[in-house]
């Protein structure tokens, strides 16, 4: 019953980033080639008003339908870390045109392709987990 | 019968592209739905969850946990794909997406014809370049998809993780991250991806 409403909010969202275009490859090559403001302007008002919710919600001390305060596990500060990973989803998020959240809405607007870039995914996280002890953390 | 005009006049008026204020504002209504239900907003974690119910958990520490817990996150995602599927078949835009003129242009200069590139002409994937049937564009799927699912399991997290979550939360670590996205991005959209496909 509880993941049903997570299957509404899901619907919800796959529709959102169709009708936005933030699926769209094209969207993206234009974005890292800065000829339209589009995706930032999707990204940026998205984080402003989203952190604007987050900050109410921490404020008000709301609490969760889980019964948790609103909160964020911080990960520890490796910049040669980040830098590193985001640099490799980066490359592959440009070449493929879709980030994780978009390979399944395409799947559902009828991108067969999707099947073998969603397989891609799934074995690049299988690879991090067997070389994962020898990157820096 | 006035009430069925005016509901294929909003299906009218939801099939338009929407502004990106309207869209960022839906994100971020995305972002604070799922913290309201007591959860992150997190997409790639699916893939470590794929990899441990394939039984990953043998070879690696890594994929050892209860991929029960993470059913709500496959419901959410299943309810992407649906999302996709309504919009793309009852609301769809009347006209491709409407890239830049500068953007067509120089698509057309590296042989990517715009919008013939995407098989179903609406602008959404270049099926010329990423499709099973030629050995290139199998292997910049997989390629493509393994760089992502690798980046993001040692990023700890992805677009909707930190670019949306993250900085809503104000993550150095997610900034940094972010800054790598957009490294990484211009320098395949730049220089790899030419190449690739001259």
């Amino acid at each position: 019953m509880k993941n049903l409403s997570f299957l509404a909010v899901g619907i919800f969202f796959g529709i959102v980033m169709a009708k936005s275009e933030a699926v769209s490859w094209f969207r993206i090559h234009e974005m890292f080639r800065f000829e339209s403001f589009h995706m930032y302007g999707i990204i940026g008002t998205a984080v402003v008003l989203g952190a604007a919710s987050m900050w109410l919600m921490k404020k008000t001390k709301m609490t969760t339908l889980r019964g948790t305060l609103v909160g964020y596990n911080p990960m520890n500060l490796n910049i040669k870390r980040h830098l590193l990973a985001g640099t490799i989803f980066g490359l592959g998020w440009a070449l493929v045109g879709c980030c994780p959240g978009p390979m399944y809405v395409l799947l559902g607007s009828g991108y067969t392709i999707m099947l073998l870039i969603l397989a891609g995914a799934t074995l690049g996280t299988f690879t991090y987990g067997l070389v994962m002890k020898y990157l820096p953390h | 019968m006035n009430l069925a005009v005016n509901a294929s006049s909003l299906v009218q008026f939801i099939s338009q592209p929407w502004h990106w204020a309207v869209s960022g504002a839906a994100i971020a209504l995305v972002l604070a739905l799922m913290t309201w239900m007591g959860r992150s907003f997190g997409v790639s974690t699916t893939f470590k969850a794929f990899c441990s119910a394939a039984g990953a958990g043998k070879v690696s520490d890594f994929f050892k946990m209860d991929v029960k817990e993470e059913f709500w996150r496959i419901a959410f995602v299943i309810g992407g794909l649906i999302g996709g599927y309504i919009a793309t078949n009852f609301l769809q835009s009347p006209e491709p997406v409407a890239i830049s003129p500068e953007t067509i242009d120089y698509l057309a200069t590296i042989g990517i014809n715009y919008p013939e590139a995407d098989a179903k002409g609406i602008g959404f994937v270049p099926t010329s370049l990423l499709n099973f049937e030629s050995l290139s564009g199998i292997l910049m799927a997989v390629g493509g998809g393994f760089l992502v699912g690798f980046g993001a399991r040692y990023g700890d997290g992805c677009t909707s993780g930190h670019a949306i979550s993250g900085l809503a939360h104000f993550q150095l670590p997610s900034l940094i991250t972010v800054i790598g996205f957009f490294i990484g991005g211009l320098a395949m959209t730049h220089f790899i991806f030419p190449f690739l496909v001259g």
